[in-house]
Parts: structure tokens; C-alpha cells; sequence
């Protein structure tokens, strides 16, 4: 059966990958020239300058601003997503102890699994809509109107300098855990039961069995989160986009590469220096990503 | 066939391709540039569709030619154009199919048509998505206005269109010497409040920085915010404001030497003078909230008697139009004067022509889109444009005479009050780095502790770098 193979695999991979070609390869590479030019955007001609617009980027403030705070996304992001996503999956799958020999969740877990879903489903400029008027700095607002009822004083969630990126990061993280709640339920489903039982009779409390079971279990998914989250880490345009004051602002306090690269694109018109910043975030998520493969390898246990 | 099938992609390789996609789905920058480098730069308007040069046609559009205009569909509506310019223009060439667009974000409609060679023939260029008009001329992509002004008004007989403009028209959308940009709207700045509400207190609009303290505290005892504006999107009103008290302190040359990047500009007194005494408003008399609301949620405030005095344009009324409640009765304030030497007297005035129009060069019918920018310039076209947007065009006392909202006879009136005393920037058009590095020290001066010193200081700092930066093409005035 070996002829009429190859026909057949490319029947089925021409038109995606010609889409790939164009919209996504081909953009890619141009993204690449244009780093090297001065092109503002309005004409077809472009001027070839080297290695310019990298030499500015270097001592560019904002850039280095933006990448502390892809910094911290990238550390806080993928932690808290993925500690509460494993705790809600844990309930929902295991913490409900072994009724008649078998292991299940909270009651009404299938009712919150779909709940915690919710979230996935809405386009996240709805989210960073929604979530604007959740932290609106008046009493219009729904957590300040709440503190208002209490006499308690307006928290200025993203007009504080200082509790402006956490407030986007708390956002970021109620939109991404009910995907992993369910990447990490299916894990779970897969860890076949008699271990759990095995390991109830032994007398494990449901801390023992979510440490010495569970996670090790469910490494390599975890792995898998770990790697889309900090990929996530580095965009979180949208929501600084449509949340932050001033766009990126306070002054520049919730800031991120993505918008940097739009805003001296689209708002200057420098798209040469702005396909530089491209480059450079094609690297570091290139580099995060060989990296977190990299580093958490480990033998995972074949069930 | 089951080889082909490979039962189980590994993780390991589904994850790198998942990270591959992630990650290659970022910088959609240049997704814009369809075809960069490969367009050829004909820049010949010989080969542009020309008609018959006559009286009615002094400009020689060819009759027949379609042409196609985009309206930034904001404060200003789009009905002047839909309803007053496009059936003037027609009646005029009843041959000529006008293609009529509007949108929001004029950048994301329309840069890529530049990019692909292919731009509508006129644009009002607006919007917080608005494009670098400087980039756009520049780059040889706007069509010399020098033909439209030269040409003789639609309705006004025995003029010219130049003559028939308040003065400073031309130069205000002139760049580097020559006339590419139509500004059309005519705007006054200064602190809007509500009639009504001063008149039940018996309150009147200052003229002294220490009649407009005691009126602030006056508010502050009734409960009402006395001042305020919206730091999440508009800082731009608040920025105008103090550049416009520094210019009233010094003089309007304070705003040239700013617009020129003159050394030192801003660290001029007169700079800091104004910094320090609405750093002093923004402390005592706003709400730090302010810093987290967009505009429209700060005018509401103001409509609903919430805030005293709020920092805009004349065309505040208009965008406010249906949430101002009866009887509110939109008043304009010139800036009160900060010391008792300031050089400009209370009455003058931010003032200036703005709303950018301009031409496509390298669009197919170039005529077409002077000829439509003299329609919208014709008397009929001016009245027909203050009675639907209430904002005054450049076209010189063209509605005078006519009542047609307590705003803008209110700002008609400030304007003829200040006389020549009018002054403007530009610096925020011909250098969006600047504008926006304004915006910021603006936000950290009112609402975030910060001082008159370290506002001058940033904003010299971001000048002199904007001056030094080879890329960003120079203007002066």
C-alpha cells in the first residue's frame, strides 16, 4: 500500500499549509526585513539601516520596562493559574473521597465544571470590557460600589501604579483556569483508579494522594500548561490594550512588548523599529519555550 | 494504510507545534504591508483623470470620475457629509458616483490602502486612531492643497477659498512650507461648566486664578467635584489646558518655541508656573478616581451636576448632545489668568483650526477630493456643517448671526471677546512621541503627586530626544 501515500498526505496538507505560508511564514519573514529598515508605513519603499533599530531598542526605557513585566507575568501567571486549576480539578475529580470503591469529586462538580469554563468562552476583549467596570475607579464600579455600601474607600485598581499589573494579572488567571480545571480533569480521568485505591487502603490522606499521585501523574500535562501559559505571559496585549489607563499607563506601569510593538507601528509609524521589537519577542518566547521544555524533562511514568 | 497513521503524536512534538503557533501568531505587523518594496513610486499627476477647466470647474475634474471619500465617524457625527457635502458635490457633477465610507479607526481602514497603493481620494484623518499625518506627508502621500486654496469659492463670489478662511487656516495644515492638510472644524478651548447650575448658585466664571480658587472651594462645600478630567483616555484636554495657561502667563510664543523644539522650551518659567498651579487644582480640587475613567464617563458626571468644570473643546456639547438634560446650558470659560502680570489677558484663547482633511496624491482622482474639500468649504456647506455638528468651521462668519445652541454662541462669543489673542500648538500632531509622553507627565502631575519641576524636566528630556531622533521627520512653524 506504500504508492498513492504520498499523493494522499498532500491532498490533505496543501491548502493549510499554503495558508500557513502566506499569512503566517511569509508575514514572519517580512517581519524580519522590515527590522532592518526605517519604514514609516506610507510607502512602498523602503530604506535598508542595519542594525539600527536593535541599537535603540537597547537603551529604549519602555522596552525594558515592558519586559519586567513580562518578567513577572511570566512567573506569577503560569504559578497561580496553575496551582488554583489544579486544586478545583482535584475536587472536582478526587476530593469528594471514594464512595463505593471509587474515587469522585465534590458534590455538583459536573455543574461547576461547566462553570468554570464559562470563562473560555467569551472573546477577551468582552473580558477586559467586563472586567473594566468590575475595577471602574467610582462608585460605578461593582467592587468598589460593594466597598462604597461599607463606607470603605475607592481602590484604584488600575489607576494605581502599583496595583495596576496585578489587577490585569488577577484577570488573565480567572480567564485561563477553567481550561486547565478541565486539561488537568481529563489528566486526572486517565490516572486509572485502582491507585487511588490502592493508596486509600494504605491509609493516604487526600493530601498524600494529591502529592505523591496526582502531580506526578500528571507531569507532562502540567508541562503542557506551564509552556502555554508563558506564552500567554507574553502577549496579554488585549486585555493592557482595552483595560490599562492611558493605554500601558500609568505611565507606562502595565506596559507589554505586544503593545509597544502597536503603538510605535501604528501610533508613530514606525514599523521598522516596531518589527525589531517583533523580532526580539519571536526570540524570547523561541527561548522561553526551548527552555521550559529543557529544564522540566523528566522521566514521566508510562500507565 | 494504517502506517500513514501514526497512532499518537507525542506530546513532546504537539506542544513544540502548539508553542510554534503561539508564538508565530504575535507580531501581525506586517500582515499590513502586503506587498513592501515592490511598488514602483509613480508619483506623475499628469496621468491623473482631468476634465475641462471652467467656471464651475476650476479646478478641471473630470465628470465622470467615481470618487471616494472616509469619514471618521465620531464627535462630529457624519451626517454633514452625507447629507450637506455629497449632494452639493453631485448637484455639481451629477456623473460623478461619490463612494461614501465611514469607521472609527481611520488607521486600521485605511493605512493598509496607502501601503497597497490603492488610498481613497479624501480622508478626514481623526480619531485616536488617526495616522502620523506628518509620517503620511512625508512619505509623498498627500496630495498639495495650494490649487484648492487658489481656486474660487463655490458661493462666495469674488473670493478665492483662501479668502474666504479665518486666518491661520492654511498655515495651520501647512507643512514644511506648503498647504497639505484642510483643517476644517474651528475649535475653542477652555473650561466648559453648566449655566444653569451657576446660575442657581450664583456663580460666575472667573477671570482671576484666585476667583477661580475661591469658586473651586465654593463647589467643593456644595458637594459638587469641581474639576476633573478623564486620565484613562483624555489627558490630551488636561495637557491643552496647561500649555495654554503657559502660553497666556508668557506668551504665545512659549507654544511656538515648544512646536519648534526650540533648547529649553519647556523649562521655561511660564512652563512651570502653569504646571505648579494645576498641579495645585488637581490635588485639592479632582477626584483621583478621574485618573481610572474615560472621557464619556467624566461628561456624564458633569451632565448629571457631579463636577463643576471640565476642560474640552467646543465640541463637547455636540458628543454630549443626548445625555445633557434640558436646561443644562453648556458655557465656555477662557483660561483665568494665573499671575496678575501674565502678558495675554483673561480673554485669550486656545483657538484653532482643527479636524485634519487631506487628499490623496497617489489616489485615482486627486481633483475629485480638492473639489469635494470646496464644496465642504462653501458657505452653505459651513452653515449646513455648525448646524449639524454645532462646531464652527474655518469658513469665516459664515453661520454669524444664527442661534444654534447656548454652547456655541457661547464660544462664538469667547472667540470674539479674544480677538487676535488667540494661540494654538501642533507639536502634538507632528510628533505623536511627544504627545504621548505628555499624556503620561500630565497624569503623574494631576493625580499622581507629581511636581512642576519633574514635569518640565521629563517632558525637556522626551523634546530633546524627539529632536535627536534621525527617524522622526522635523517640522517648525
Amino acid at each position: 500500500m506504500k504508492h498513492g501515500r504520498y499523493p494522499f498526505i498532500i491532498g490533505f496538507l496543501i491548502v493549510p499549509v499554503a495558508i500557513y505560508g502566506t499569512f503566517v511564514i511569509a508575514a514572519y519573514v517580512q517581519a524580519f526585513q522590515l527590522s532592518f529598515t526605517n519604514w514609516r508605513g506610507f510607502s512602498p519603499n523602503v530604506d535598508y539601516i542595519g542594525f539600527d533599530n536593535f541599537t535603540k531598542l537597547f537603551h529604549d526605557s519602555t522596552f525594558w520596562k515592558a519586559i519586567q513585566h513580562h518578567v513577572l507575568l511570566l512567573i506569577f501567571l503560569p504559578l497561580l493559574t496553575i496551582i488554583l486549576a489544579l486544586f478545583f480539578a482535584f475536587l472536582l475529580n478526587v476530593g469528594g473521597g471514594s464512595k463505593g470503591g471509587r474515587t469522585q469529586g465534590v458534590r455538583g462538580s459536573k455543574f461547576y465544571r461547566v462553570i468554570f469554563f464559562f470563562p473560555q468562552l467569551l472573546a477577551l476583549a468582552l473580558v477586559a470590557v467586563i472586567f473594566s467596570r468590575v475595577y471602574s475607579p467610582d462608585e460605578s464600579g461593582l467592587i468598589n460600589g460593594l466597598l462604597q455600601q461599607f463606607g470603605a474607600g475607592p481602590v484604584l485598581f488600575l489607576a494605581d501604579s502599583h496595583l495596576a499589573l496585578w489587577s490585569i494579572l488577577a484577570v488573565l488567571v480567572w480567564q485561563g483556569v477553567g481550561f486547565y480545571v478541565v486539561l488537568f480533569s481529563a489528566g486526572m480521568g486517565s490516572i486509572p483508579t485502582e491507585i487511588y485505591e490502592a493508596a486509600a487502603l494504605d491509609g493516604a490522606t487526600r493530601s498524600t494522594l494529591f502529592f505523591k499521585i496526582t502531580l506526578p501523574l500528571l507531569w507532562s500535562t502540567l508541562q503542557v500548561a506551564w509552556v502555554y501559559l508563558g506564552i500567554a505571559a507574553f502577549d496579554a496585549f488585549a486585555l493592557v490594550n482595552v483595560m490599562s489607563v492611558d493605554r500601558g499607563g500609568p505611565d507606562g506601569a502595565t506596559t507589554v512588548l505586544g503593545l509597544e510593538i502597536y503603538r510605535n507601528a501604528f501610533d508613530y509609524a514606525q514599523f521598522g523599529y516596531a518589527s525589531a521589537m517583533g523580532v526580539v519577542l519571536f526570540f524570547l518566547t523561541l527561548t522561553f519555550a526551548a527552555l521550559t521544555l529543557r529544564v522540566t524533562r523528566r522521566d514521566t511514568v508510562e500507565l | 494504510m494504517s502506517d500513514i497513521f501514526k497512532p499518537e503524536v507525542d506530546r513532546r512534538t504537539l506542544l513544540r507545534r502548539a508553542a510554534a503557533v503561539g508564538l508565530l501568531a504575535t507580531p501581525a505587523v506586517s500582515m499590513l504591508s502586503a506587498c513592501v518594496g515592490g511598488g514602483d513610486d509613480s508619483d506623475d499627476n499628469a496621468d491623473k483623470p482631468s476634465g475641462t477647466v471652467s467656471a464651475t470647474n476650476p479646478l478641471g475634474v473630470k465628470e465622470d470620475e467615481p470618487l471616494e471619500i472616509v469619514i471618521f465617524n465620531g464627535g462630529l457625527g457624519t451626517k454633514y457629509a452625507t447629507d450637506v457635502d455629497i449632494p452639493s458635490y453631485n448637484k455639481l457633477f451629477p456623473n460623478s458616483k461619490v463612494a461614501f465610507s465611514q469607521t472609527e479607526e481611520i488607521a486600521t481602514v485605511v493605512q493598509p490602502r496607502f501601503t497597497g497603493g490603492n488610498p481613497p481620494d479624501m480622508i478626514n484623518n481623526s480619531g485616536s486612531k488617526l495616522m502620523d499625518q506628518g509620517a503620511l506627508v512625508q512619505a509623498g502621500q498627500v496630495q498639495d492643497l495650494t490649487e484648492l486654496f487658489a481656486a474660487p469659492s463655490l458661493d462666495i463670489t469674488g473670493k478665492t477659498v483662501k479668502d474666504t478662511l479665518i486666518p491661520g487656516t492654511v498655515e495651520q495644515g501647512t507643512f514644511n512650507g506648503k498647504p497639505y492638510v484642510l483643517n476644517y472644524a474651528f475649535t475653542v478651548f477652555g473650561l466648559w461648566y453648566s449655566g444653569k447650575l451657576f446660575k442657581d448658585n450664583g456663580w460666575t466664571a472667573p477671570t482671576t486664578w484666585a476667583d477661580f480658587l475661591t469658586l473651586l472651594d465654593a463647589m467643593k462645600a456644595k458637594g459638587i467635584t469641581p474639576y476633573g478630567y478623564a486620565g484613562a483616555n483624555a489627558p490630551y484636554y488636561q495637557y491643552t489646558v496647561i500649555l495654554a495657561s503657559a502660553a497666556k502667563i508668557g506668551g504665545a510664543d512659549i507654544l511656538k518655541n515648544i512646536d519648534n523644539l526650540e533648547p529649553n522650551a519647556w523649562n521655561n518659567d511660564a512652563v512651570k508656573q502653569a504646571a505648579a498651579a494645576w498641579a495645585e487644582v488637581g490635588a485639592k480640587y479632582s477626584d483621583k478616581s478621574f485618573l481610572g475613567l474615560k472621557h464619556t464617563e467624566v461628561q456624564l458626571k458633569q451632565d448629571q451636576y457631579k463636577v463643576g468644570f471640565y476642560p474640552s473643546g467646543s465640541w463637547l456639547e455636540n458628543e454630549q448632545a443626548k445625555d445633557t438634560p434640558a436646561g443644562f446650558d453648556y458655557q465656555l470659560a477662557p483660561l483665568p489668568s494665573v499671575t496678575t502680570a501674565d502678558k495675554l489677558p483673561a480673554t485669550a484663547l486656545y483657538a484653532a483650526a482643527g479636524e485634519q482633511y487631506f487628499v490623496a496624491s497617489k489616489g485615482k482622482n486627486p481633483k475629485g477630493g480638492m473639489e469635494f474639500m470646496r464644496h465642504m468649504l462653501s458657505k452653505a456647506g459651513a452653515v449646513g456643517f455648525t448646524q449639524l455638528t454645532k462646531t464652527l468651521t474655518v469658513v469665516s462668519g459664515a453661520t454669524d448671526g444664527m442661534e444654534i445652541s447656548p454652547g456655541l454662541t457661547s464660544g462664538n462669543k469667547a472667540l470674539v471677546a479674544a480677538g487676535a489673542d488667540t494661540f494654538s500648538f501642533r507639536f502634538d500632531t507632528w510628533y505623536k512621541k511627544l504627545d504621548d509622553e505628555l499624556r503620561a507627565a500630565t497624569n503623574e502631575l494631576m493625580f499622581q503627586g507629581g511636581t512642576a519641576d519633574k514635569f518640565v524636566t521629563r517632558m525637556q528630556k522626551a523634546a530633546d530626544a524627539v529632536k535627536a531622533d534621525s527617524s522622526i521627520e522635523k517640522f517648525s512653524r
